[in-house]
């Protein structure tokens, strides 16, 4: 079962990453437009376009990514303290409710969007003559598709938690805030930090 | 047993809501408009729950939706829905407003990585060491310009946590008052253009980002001042809270050429220029360093002969009066365009993310494009305006000329040895970071760029940053002759610190975009429901003057802040009150800048304030959080304050919104 369950987790964390390095072709990308335009007097009709769809696409296909990294946003004001077993059966019940009618929708929908779009071969009409949008609408039911596929494994991992009364592990991931790196970066050691303990106890004890 | 308390608390607030709800709805005669308020009020205690906003949006979102259809025609009812669903998400995939927040998330990644930070805070540190309380004067204003590029309260927190917080403690800081300063700080990037709530509001408010961002620069620039005043007043006050510096924590270092000719005499410039001429140069320096030194010293007049000529230039510019009051209507409405409809963006030359306000300076250089002729009636005039002799120069052109020459003046007396360390310090760090964010924000509120373009500029223009820190740090360690292997580990690292920061990228957009999918359907469900109109005939019949509407609107969302984050806030709770706005003739502008101002507070405030959590994990054993709480307070009671000032004097916000776009 776990081997699954990461199986999943690697599966999603790939096709996110993948697509993040959108993100770098995108400021290249537009740089270059930039730069095209007003120094070379050369700007391209379909470059707004090309923005909007690797924007789009971008999130879009990370989403599942951050679903296995728990990285979308909860409010936070009660969840920390409770037990994971509590926090289980919140998930899980809310998984049920909540994430699967709306993401199955979202596929659905989404299903029927772009295979309108495939059909009639359309054209983004921004622009005359616009790039093909179908490729762009596709994206919605198939980031739907490995966003639910995640979802049924954040399901099980609920599960497993509410049997077992922890959290099963994830995978290992860049975090935003990755202290140990900052340390690193500013160079800056523990016991440095430890040493200074001595100031603080210092200040209480003038008072 | 704390966390029992804190348990009850949200569970009795969620009872409460949940027996409101059961009370006060008629369950007789339910109408849809009912249906929308009971979605309001679960919304608020499924995301007290814990349960990714996203998701509970979306799910209550098409539940409802579907509730509202069905009470029409249940046959279509689905179909609807489904319709519905998949247009709103692609409304966020294809938002040109949106597109922005990646790219400025990108870049604040890049920045956090770029070693500069220690860098900044050492300069500042000894730029502002005669200043009363110049430590935490230095750690405000490395926050402000470093949060400011990255954004990323957490990363900025704990870096300040770990390079500001212990210089404080070690000099005898007070420990709340450093706490404070730290995360009052860290918090500024939030404000600051380019931020990333102006994006998510201005998505979401309909209001342009590019008036956001020129409205929020002064605001921001003022909390920033406050807190400054406010450590400055109080280590005057009470000078034990904030020992000064010691003679050897202020003291420079200067460098061999520095030491030789100080001998000379005491002023650097002097000194230099004798030294350029041939006299006085001891055998140890070169000529070649001489002449550097010299031309670094004598950028500050350069910089500031350049502001005097361009004054000069603009101050007499021959007038195009007819033209530019054209192109600031053009501007004004381009804003607008911009969230409209990205069809209407499409010039047949460009076809790019063009809005009229863009083609505003281009035209403004050079009064006649071929298009302008096709469309303007001031087009016959514009050619003679550029044959127009310049304008003499108006009197305060000179009290500018003054100015600067004082300003000149009054470095140069002081421009000492020290002083011209300490300067060239700040080039290297502080410097390189302002230009980046003022080329940004400078090129988005003009009007050269739209915030996309300049994100995307501005995020490569972060790489090239990274990577000269990181190249200046490994060639100094390096041994001489081996400078290869600098480079080498230079462009590894670099390669490493892309990879990672656009992970975190992917995943910080993901968060954010996906919450605006959820609240497309989540939002339209509401308003099918008419939930929009209960409120609004609620709140008029409150008959409330504008001023109290507005003060319960930045009351609720300052309770809003304790419990919620700053993304959930906006996304959710802002379509309810921008409609309300029209009703009191309030500027959706200017409550955008209130709100920005305000949602400050959200992070400062506990429990959830994530600053104090993301400063204790770093700070040494026996600073507890209650010490971090007390010291963020005064500096809460400054953003309460800063809010009151910019509802009192409207022109620090409107004003620069006011002049460029003429709104």
């Amino acid at each position: 079962m776990q081997r699954v369950l990461l199986f999943v987790d690697k599966l999603s964390t790939w096709v996110g990453r993948a697509f993040s390095w959108l993100i770098v072709a995108m400021t290249l990308f537009i740089s270059w437009e930039v730069f095209s335009r007003y120094a070379l007097d050369h700007p391209h009709a379909w470059a707004f376009d090309t923005m909007i769809m690797m924007y789009g696409t971008l999130f879009m296909m990370a989403g599942a990514y951050t679903l296995s990294q728990n990285g979308h946003v909860r409010g936070d004001v009660l969840y920390g303290f409770f037990t994971p077993r509590v926090q289980a059966s919140i998930d899980l019940v809310l998984y049920i409710f909540f994430f699967i009618p709306g993401v199955i929708a979202l596929v659905w929908a989404g299903y029927y969007y772009a295979g309108d779009s495939w059909r009639i071969n359309e054209h983004s009409n921004i622009t005359y003559e616009g790039p093909p949008v179908y490729p762009f609408k596709t994206v919605i039911p198939v980031a739907g598709a490995f966003i639910l596929v995640q979802g049924i494994v954040e399901i099980v991992r609920c599960i497993i938690c509410l049997k077992q009364g922890e959290w099963p592990s994830r995978e290992e991931d860049v975090v935003e805030v990755d202290v140990g790196k900052l340390k690193e970066m500013v160079h800056v050691k523990d016991e440095d930090i430890a040493k200074l303990d001595q100031f603080v106890v210092q200040q209480e004890h003038r008072k | 047993m704390k966390l029992r308390k804190e348990l009850w608390f949200g569970f009795s607030l969620m009872a409460i809501i949940l027996i409101a709800i059961l009370v006060m709805t008629p369950w007789g005669h339910l109408t849809n408009g009912h249906l929308g308020l009971i979605m309001l009020a679960l919304i608020v205690v499924a995301i007290m729950l814990g349960y990714p906003t996203a998701f509970t949006l979306m799910g209550l979102g098409v539940f409802f939706a579907w509730l509202a259809y069905r009470s029409v025609n249940p046959d279509t009812a689905v179909r609807q829905v489904l319709d519905l669903f998949v247009q709103r998400s692609y409304g966020v995939m294809s938002n040109d407003v949106l597109i922005a927040i990646p790219l400025f998330v990108f870049m604040g990644y890049l920045v956090e990585r770029a070693a500069l930070i220690d860098r900044l805070f050492k300069s500042l540190h000894l730029a502002t060491a005669r200043v009363p309380g110049s430590l935490a004067v230095a750690t405000i204003i490395t926050c402000a310009i470093f949060a400011t590029a990255t954004g990323i309260v957490g990363a900025v927190v704990t870096l300040m946590g770990l390079l500001a917080f212990p210089a404080m403690l070690k000099a005898g800081y007070n420990v709340k008052i450093s706490a404070g300063a730290v995360t009052a700080g860290g918090c500024l990037g939030i404000l600051i253009p380019p931020s990333v709530l102006l994006i998510v509001y201005g998505a979401t408010a309909g209001v342009s980002v590019v008036q956001l961002y020129a409205g929020a620069f002064f605001p921001g620039f003022m909390l920033a001042g406050l807190y400054i005043g406010y450590v400055i007043v109080l280590a005057k006050w009470k000078p034990n809270l904030m020992p000064p510096l010691s003679e050897a924590e202020r003291h420079v270092d200067l460098p061999p050429f520095a030491q030789a000719l100080r001998s000379s005499g005491t002023n650097a410039l002097a000194g230099l220029w004798r030294a350029v001429r041939g006299a006085g140069a001891g055998s140890s320096v070169t000529k070649g360093t001489v002449v550097t030194q010299f031309f670094l010293s004598l950028l500050p007049a350069l910089a500031l002969a350049g502001v005097v000529a361009l004054t000069y230039s603009v101050a007499t510019a021959p007038a195009v009066e007819e033209s530019t009051s054209g192109l600031q209507a053009a501007g004004g409405t381009g804003g607008v365009a911009e969230d409209e409809q990205a069809s209407e963006l499409a010039t047949p030359e460009g076809g790019v993310a063009e809005p009229p306000s863009e083609e505003a300076p281009a035209t403004a250089a050079e009064p006649v494009p071929a298009k302008e002729a096709a469309q303007s009636q001031a087009s016959p005039q514009a050619p003679a305006a550029q044959l127009q002799e310049r304008l003499p120069v108006p009197g305060w052109f000179w009290i500018v000329f003054g100015i600067c020459a004082a300003i000149a003046a009054v470095v140069y007396w002081l421009w000492s040895w020290e002083r011209f360390e300490v300067f060239k310090f700040l080039l290297a760090s502080f410097f390189p970071l302002a230009v980046l964010i003022l080329a940004v924000l400078g090129s988005i509120v003009f009007g050269l760029a739209t915030p996309t373009e300049a994100a995307a500029v501005g995020a490569l223009g972060g790489l090239i940053l990274a990577a000269a820190y990181r190249l200046l740090e490994h060639w100094r360690k390096s041994a001489p002759g081996s400078q290869g292997a600098a480079v080498w580990t230079t462009i590894k690292e670099l390669g490493s610190i892309t990879k990672e920061s656009s992970f975190l990228t992917a995943k910080t957009s993901a968060m954010v975009c996906w919450l605006f999918v959820g609240s497309g359907i989540f939002s339209a469900a509401f308003a099918i429901l008419g939930g929009q109109e209960i409120v609004e005939k609620w709140v008029l019949s409150l008959n409330m003057t504008p001023l109290q509407f507005m003060i319960l609107a930045q009351f609720i969302i300052f309770i809003l802040g304790w419990p919620l984050e700053w993304t959930e806030i906006i996304v959710i709770f802002m379509p309810i009150f921008i409609p309300l706005l029209p009703h009191f003739g309030i500027d959706p502008l200017f409550f955008g800048l209130l709100v920005a101002l305000n949602l400050q507070t959200a992070f400062l405030s506990p429990p959830v304030a994530m600053a104090a959590f993301y400063l204790k994990g770093v700070s040494p054993p026996h600073v507890t959080l209650n010490q971090i709480f007390a010291g963020m307070m005064p500096f809460m009671a400054i953003q309460v304050l800063a809010v009151v000032l910019l509802y009192i004097f409207p022109s620090i916000g409107l004003w620069l919104p006011q002049v460029v776009y003429g709104r």
